[in-house]
């Protein structure tokens, strides 16, 4: 495994999240622990307001760690200067895009954004790219229509081109499947698993569907009120882990179908 | 993405029709010269008549040129303020730049009364009118950085910029409560717009400053198109946002500051234009974007100041309610037919 050791794309090193303002911190979590290596699906769970969206805004350094290190394949987070950061780290958001005139060919190219020169000018390279990028996420058909037209579905799956065809070792995604429906959901999860494996991206994101998660993840990470733990799905469940995610009054983790049940 | 080559079927068709309508503008007007005169006047040919010479030289050449400078550099801030503030309701005077112009020229004229004789008179001239008006539009610039420079959200800047606009409205009321009727009636005259009188000097100034601000626009076409994604989007792929934020509001205030000194408040062309551009140019590229609102600013505004001129009367119209009569029925046609208004 002393290769594996060589390729760890995302590093967190006794990491604390939360938001300082002049006169104190809030400090969401901390002692964060993980490394993750090139190839790794990885899920981030828990429950609604635990910290998910500030732990991945702190990976993606949109903010600032309280404490500890981030480290993008060895180097430290801080240390990337915004265009190098984003030749290393795209991200998809749960926010659309500003502007609903663009068309998808249009949203997807501004990916290749950190690769062209001063004017954004597309080369015969970034254009293969881009053209790969729709394959990969069946965007093909939909490349002409404007953002405005498609459905939840698509403009995730357009969201997802653009993070591709940045062409970036490492992938974070925040909530992914919010607001598609279970076909979607699934099928958006099953893509992202299939990019991991082929193109050996680290791709990591948050969402609420755990037992999808769990079927699909390399490993994952359950945020707690009082810990977070990272380690693989069928350890994390032998574990109980999942037990403790949401208060117990009406649901219960069953460990034999790895899904939560109604008491 | 379209790459800008397949666009140029439309700008050469753009760039006829903005020389065609430049001509006309130039033969318009209450004196009646025929065009074979006009054409021989701007080719440096001979002319039959010397006072035909003077009026287009003199008169409606500078006019049509300020016209085309003063469409195309509010066009083009009014982009840039609809990008930047991801609303399509954004224009060159959000930030409170014609408030603060107005602002200026009112505590010149409206307060020139104070000091009153042969100061007063000095105060009131063109030059100073200018340089009044350019002040109060730095000074609410240096309050929009000022802020700008402390608070992240954009949304914010929008809203702040609006509040200034409403204070210095407020300022200019107070003023003109307590001022004579002969100079309130000057300051309105100021606040109708003009594209006439302009010196050779003046245009000078004017198209530095329009230049180079559609220069640095165009430069900063890769961040602006990074920016049609959101501003979180924008930094993920690399966009430094603090820099282009204070670029773009620099930028405007250059164009809309220096355009609305010379040329008074024109209401319309920095919001109206880019919709109007986008109904023909489907492209959210920059690159396509900036050249082609800066042709159809210019086209639209060398029509309305040939309507404002009446052709064939001795009237002329006030050009801001010429570019308010058009723009604002033009953004509710919009609307209603397209329902929403994108940017």
């Amino acid at each position: 495994m002393a290769s594996e050791k060589e390729h760890i794309v995302l590093e967190a090193k006794a990491l604390a999240i939360g938001y300082t303002s002049k006169k104190q911190r809030s400090v969401i979590a901390e002692g964060i622990q993980f490394q993750f290596s090139e190839g790794e699906l990885v899920g981030l769970v828990g429950a609604n307001g635990i910290g998910k969206s500030t732990l991945l805004r702190t990976l993606s350094g949109m903010q600032k760690a309280l404490d500890g290190d981030v480290s993008i394949l060895k180097r430290p987070l801080s240390s990337f200067p915004p265009a190098a950061l984003a030749t290393q780290l795209s991200v998809v958001l749960t926010e659309a895009p500003s502007s609903k005139n663009l068309s998808v060919t249009e949203f997807i190219s501004l990916g290749r954004q950190p690769h062209t020169n001063w004017l954004g000018r597309l080369s015969e390279k970034d254009r293969e790219m881009i053209l790969w990028a729709m394959e990969q996420t069946d965007t093909l058909e939909i490349r002409e229509r404007k953002c405005f037209e498609l459905s939840d579905g698509q403009m995730q799956r357009v969201a997802i081109a653009r993070a591709l065809a940045q062409d970036t070792p490492l992938i974070i995604l925040d909530e992914p499947t919010t607001h598609l429906d279970l076909y979607h959901r699934a099928y958006i999860l099953k893509l992202l698993k299939r990019l991991a494996n082929d193109t050996q991206k680290t791709i990591l994101f948050s969402t609420h569907e755990i037992d999808l998660a769990i079927q699909l993840s390399d490993k994952m990470i359950v945020m707690t009120t009082d810990s977070i733990v990272v380690d693989e799905p069928c350890n994390l469940i032998s574990q109980g882990h999942f037990t403790d995610l949401f208060p117990k009054d009406s649901i219960f983790f069953d460990e034999e179908t790895g899904s939560f049940r109604v008491k | 993405m379209k790459s800008p080559r397949s666009y140029s079927r439309i700008f050469i068709l753009l760039a006829l029709l903005l020389v065609v309508i430049f001509f006309l503008n130039v033969s318009l007007g209450s004196v009646t010269i025929p065009f074979s005169e006009v054409f021989n006047a701007l080719t440096g040919g001979e002319v039959s008549k010397s006072s035909w010479q003077y009026i287009i030289t003199d008169y409606r050449l500078p006019k049509a040129l300020t016209a085309v400078l003063v469409g195309s550099g509010l066009a083009i801030s009014g982009l840039l303020m609809q990008t930047l503030f991801r609303n399509p309701l954004a224009g060159p005077f959000v930030l409170g730049l014609s408030s603060g112009a107005s602002l200026g020229v009112a505590v010149l004229i409206l307060g020139a009364g104070v000091f009153g004789g042969v100061l007063g008179t000095w105060l009131t001239s063109s030059w100073s009118l200018v340089i009044a008006s350019a002040l109060g539009s730095f000074l609410v610039l240096l309050a929009v950085l000022a802020v700008t420079l402390r608070v992240k959200d954009t949304m914010a800047i929008l809203i702040i910029g609006l509040m200034f606009g409403s204070v210095t409205a407020a300022v200019v009321a107070v003023l003109s409560y307590f001022s004579s009727a002969e100079k309130l009636q000057q300051y309105v005259f100021w606040s109708f717009g003009s594209l006439g009188n302009q010196s050779w000097g003046g245009i000078g100034i004017l198209s530095l400053c329009t230049i180079v601000g559609i220069i640095i626009a165009f430069i900063s076409s890769k961040s602006l198109n990074a920016l049609l994604l959101g501003e979180n989007y924008a930094r993920s792929l690399g966009v430094r946002m603090k820099r282009t934020t204070l670029v773009i509001i620099i930028t405007t205030s250059i164009l809309a500051g220096a355009i609305t000194a010379f040329a008074g408040p024109i209401a319309f062309i920095g919001l109206a234009v880019p919709h109007i551009t986008r109904q023909w140019i489907t492209s959210s590229d920059h690159r396509i974007l900036i050249p082609a609102v800066l042709l159809f600013g210019s086209i639209i505004m060398l029509v309305c100041d040939a309507v404002a001129q009446l052709p064939f009367s001795e009237y002329t119209l006030p050009i801001n309610a010429i570019t308010s009569l058009i723009g604002a029925p033009v953004v509710i046609w919009l609307l209603v037919r397209k329902r929403k208004l994108f940017f």
